[in-house]
């Protein structure tokens, strides 16, 4: 690149991205994982399993079957995870409407300064960082989800050695990204698809009305060997038409960001505490949970494992009931009300391995 | 998502609904009535396709 072609790139992010605060892209160095590290023979439904805001989505019951997880990263500088996929049972036979993508589902709250105006968006840029064992295409798309459906794509051949690859979305007109809470846009790595899917041309030029077929055109399959594996991160999104480098953010405020979709309070021990108890009656009381930040939506609550009542005896059922900023009311049934009634203690019940979880993902 | 056992739930010493237990895949949860929550909206598509939550006791 020519000395006049760099100034020229470098007074482009200038003008038109945002420096500081740039990635939309939550868990993007895949270092948050509140759910499990690594969760074996997935592939039978879509779901939430390992690293915090990545969804893995199927669709028509594909027979492969692989594990996903949060892998070690030691030969690529500035990172130390990755979203690791391994291929662990073969699908020979794609029907047409099969489907596996890394997706993660964007809030339209987050998505405001990609806006030109009410009805259009800027220029924006997808990268990350990835390799395969052996080389596989696989396809980035970005698809809105709000008003008529539009999306892009680009294939990508990833390689065995860590590179970054990265996609420009044209800034374009009749777009839709509404300001709350609800899903606005999604970006998709396409790992497996069936001809519905992939038997079109791909749509790599501009946003556009959304045609299946030319989502996922010229992709191979992820589940074509048991030898196949594939690792990213270093995902971001920011303004502009330059990838620039990753926006690198600290653990605890990558933690904050994915606990507006997902807080989990696990036990690291036998009888630890949780929440204080009012004990309304012999078999009812109520938990209040003071939440780490504000979450995107009322949450679905459950439990694993076993609880009780310091003062009462075992947890049999609990149901939410309200949410008011970040406090959080659980119903508990049980055995609640005992010697210490009116109060208690909500703990483990000698169970290291129990956890709450609050879930309000996309 | 596969649903099954949708049960209401009310604010101890009301009527008033504020969640629905069920089974998703296999999971007991609680869902809030809140038509931001995902897992309210497949409840709510399951209801459509003809099933019916069993009102609080």
């Amino acid at each position: 690149m020519t000395k006049a072609a760099e100034l020229a790139k470098m007074g482009e992010v200038i003008t038109n991205s945002q420096i500081g605060r740039k990635n939309i892209v939550i868990n993007g160095a895949m270092q948050i994982s509140q759910r499990s590290a690594s969760v074996t023979g997935l592939g039978a439904a879509t779901g939430y399993f390992t690293l915090d805001r990545w969804v893995m989505v199927e669709n028509d019951a594909s027979a492969g079957r692989f594990t996903m997880s949060q892998s070690a990263v030691t030969d690529l500088a500035g990172f130390s995870n990755a979203l690791k996929i391994d291929c662990t049972t073969v699908d020979t036979s794609i029907a047409a409407g099969e489907v596996l993508t890394i997706t993660q589902r964007i809030e339209g709250l987050n998505l405001q300064q990609l806006k030109a105006s009410s009805t259009s968006t800027k220029a924006f840029t997808v990268s990350y960082y990835a390799k395969s064992n052996a080389s596989r295409a696989i396809a980035l798309e970005i698809h809105t989800t709000e008003g008529t459906n539009k999306q892009i794509s680009a294939l990508h051949t990833i390689g065995t050695s860590w590179a970054r690859y990265s996609m420009t979305v044209p800034a374009a007109s009749s777009t839709e990204l509404d300001n709350d809470n609800t899903e606005a846009m999604q970006v998709n790595l396409w790992l497996h698809g069936g001809s519905t899917f992939t038997g079109g041309t791909l749509n790599t030029g501009a946003l556009a009305a959304s045609t299946n077929a030319n989502r996922a055109a010229g992709i191979g399959s992820i589940f074509a060997s048991t030898d196949n594996t594939l690792e990213i991160t270093g995902f971001q999104i920011e303004v502009g038409s330059q990838a620039t480098p990753f926006e690198h953010r600290s653990f605890g405020e990558e933690l904050a960001l994915c606990q507006r979709y997902l807080v989990k309070f696990t036990s690291t021990g036998v009888y630890q505490d949780f929440a204080l108890v009012s004990c309304y009656s012999t078999n009812a009381g109520r938990a209040i949970f003071d939440m780490p930040t504000d979450m995107r939506a009322n949450p679905t609550f459950s439990t694993s494992g076993a609880f009780q009542i310091l003062g009462g005896g075992t947890v049999t059922g609990s149901s939410f009931i309200s949410r008011h900023g970040n406090v959080i009311s659980i119903n508990l049934t049980g055995s609640i009300s005992g010697t210490n009634a009116p109060c208690g203690i909500l703990r483990n019940n000698n169970d290291a391995d129990a956890s709450l979880t609050f879930v309000a993902e996309l | 998502m596969n649903i099954t056992q949708a049960k209401y739930n009310t604010i101890p010493n009301t009527d008033t609904n504020c969640s629905i237990n069920c089974t998703i895949d296999g999971n007991k949860v609680s869902v809030p009535i809140d038509p931001a929550n995902t897992d309210f909206q497949a409840i709510q598509e399951w209801v459509a396709e003809g099933n019916t939550i069993d009102e609080a006791d």
